[in-house]
């Protein structure tokens, strides 16, 4: 009997992967050494945007003296502990309304009308709530990062195929195995979605957070810095912003690739 | 054996209001395979759903008469419905840890001509191969009942003559009770035993199809159930 054999996959090798990873990296350079350049030349003064190398020696004096690991571990707190907050109770409300048409009649519409609230906008109340103190921080990153988890996990979860379900049904799996064998990995792709949308709602929420008032973090520090007109580290505080959230992006994406291989596969792929 | 393995009596099937079955009866003997042909509409797949469990009728029953007829009865559907984010062992065994259950998966699989694609995805297959794929799950729990609505329908000439052969092959050496659900009536005559022509809401005819399948017997029931969901014009064309 002639049998279907799998052949192994070939990965195409061209001179273009290598030019696809350099890339991204020219415009960014091209912008470093025009700005080194101009700096140089004194066509921009310190005073208005010092040259990347000042601003490097800057971080590197900071990170010496200690206080830049510490304002940055504290940042990195706030934002992750609001994340795990905001994004834990948005994937549980997108579960329940996803999964649960009573849920969905019952929460969803007030849901809504609350998400179309600029988080930005509850700063006021926040701070006559809850102070000034860690836990108003931690609250608008909540807010801010519940809403795109929220949608996203909804939409996902309920726009799942229902023929995969009825198949599923059929083959007499449970709730708990429909749920896990077909329902979530159905909905990753769009919850992933809502995560990274998040990431970025995150930063710029703490942002925000951290220039009202406080003692210690990355915000402080510009803000400290603004005070004493020392544009070095205002700049190397924008900068840190732009790596943690470009950091946090490629470590949502390592984690879509990981859960999400299957993905990529395909016969023109493969 | 001539038991009525599967009853369908007075069935009927509202949506809204739509009627989708009204009246069927038919009785299908253990072993037997049956195909339902007609045009869109007729009803074909309502039916196949019903005895599938997956919808109730709105009047009238269908028995199956084995201990549990849930699980005895699988259904291949026209779309693969494979899981995409599971090889093709985890499709058929649903992710099931059980070093048996991977086994068997494996071993269907080989049935099936794709045991070298056991751990690939299925956006690795070719349409043909999914369906395959699809055929070994609904395999796995050994049912008595096979039910197939319209598995070959979108599959080019070629892989459908093959698939027909790999489930007429598998079902006779399994003794499945199979319904095929076609628009086909030439796929029907080659595969089943009996064809019956839903039309209007209702099983309106049955054909026996001979033990001899040649061609030219494939042909003369296929024309006589084309000339009974078509009518007079059929005939009038034909033999003008």
């Amino acid at each position: 009997m002639q049998r279907s054999i799998a052949l192994p996959i070939h990965k195409e090798r061209t001179l273009k992967l290598p030019l696809n990873k350099v890339l991204p990296f020219i415009v960014p350079i091209v912008v470093l050494i025009a700005w080194q350049v101009s700096s140089n030349l004194g066509w921009l003064p310190s005073t208005i945007l010092p040259s990347p190398i000042a601003v490097f020696q800057d971080g590197i004096s900071l990170t010496q003296s200690g206080e830049l690991p510490k304002n940055l571990s504290i940042s990195l707190y706030r934002a992750t502990l609001g994340l795990l907050i905001g994004g834990g109770i948005g994937f549980i409300l997108g579960f329940i309304n996803g999964m649960s048409k009573t849920c969905r009649l019952l929460f969803d519409s007030s849901i809504q009308m609350f998400r179309n609230i600029p988080h930005l906008a509850l700063i006021p109340l926040i701070i006559l709530w809850l102070g000034i103190n860690e836990s108003a921080k931690i609250s608008l990153v909540a807010i801010g990062t519940m809403f795109p988890v929220y949608i996203n996990t909804f939409h996902g979860i309920s726009s799942v195929d229902k023929d995969l379900i009825e198949m599923g049904k059929s083959y007499q799996l449970t709730k708990k195995q429909l749920f896990s064998k077909i329902i979530f990995p159905a909905a990753l792709p769009q919850i992933f979605v809502g995560i990274r949308y998040a990431l970025g709602v995150m930063w710029t929420t703490l942002i925000v957070a951290e220039t009202i008032s406080a003692s210690s973090e990355i915000g402080y520090m510009a803000n400290n810095a603004e005070d004493f007109m020392d544009m070095e580290t205002v700049i190397l505080c924008i900068v840190i912003y732009a790596i943690l959230g470009k950091v946090s992006d490629l470590i949502a994406k390592s984690f879509e690739s990981l859960f999400l291989e299957w993905k990529t596969l395909g016969r023109n792929n493969a | 054996m001539n038991d009525q393995f599967i009853s369908i009596k007075n069935v009927n099937k509202q949506y809204d209001k739509v009627t989708a079955l009204e009246n069927v009866n038919l009785s299908i003997n253990k072993g037997e395979f049956v195909a339902l042909v007609g045009m869109s509409g007729g009803g074909k797949s309502t039916l196949l759903r019903l005895i599938a469990n997956l919808e109730k009728p709105t009047r009238g029953s269908v028995t199956i008469n084995t201990n549990d007829p849930v699980s005895s009865t699988r259904v291949m559907f026209q779309e693969d419905r494979l899981l995409p984010w599971m090889n093709l062992v985890d499709n058929l065994s649903f992710g099931s840890k059980n070093k048996e259950d991977k086994r068997k998966a494996r071993r269907l699989l080989d049935l099936v001509e794709l045991g070298d694609f056991a751990d690939q995805y299925p956006t690795q297959l070719s349409g043909g191969q999914k369906q395959r794929v699809a055929l070994a799950r609904a395999l796995m729990t050994d049912p008595e009942i096979l039910l197939l609505d319209e598995p070959l329908g979108a599959l080019d000439a070629l892989t459908r003559r093959k698939m027909q052969d790999l489930i007429l092959n598998i079902c006779q050496k399994n003794q499945l009770t199979t319904i095929l659900v076609t628009h086909d009536v030439e796929e029907a005559a080659r595969m089943a035993d009996r064809i019956v022509v839903m039309k209007n809401a209702t099983n309106l005819y049955e054909e026996t199809c001979p033990s001899n399948k040649n061609a030219g017997q494939i042909g003369i029931v296929a024309d006589k159930v084309l000339a009974e969901i078509l009518g007079e014009s059929h005939r009038e064309v034909k033999y003008a």
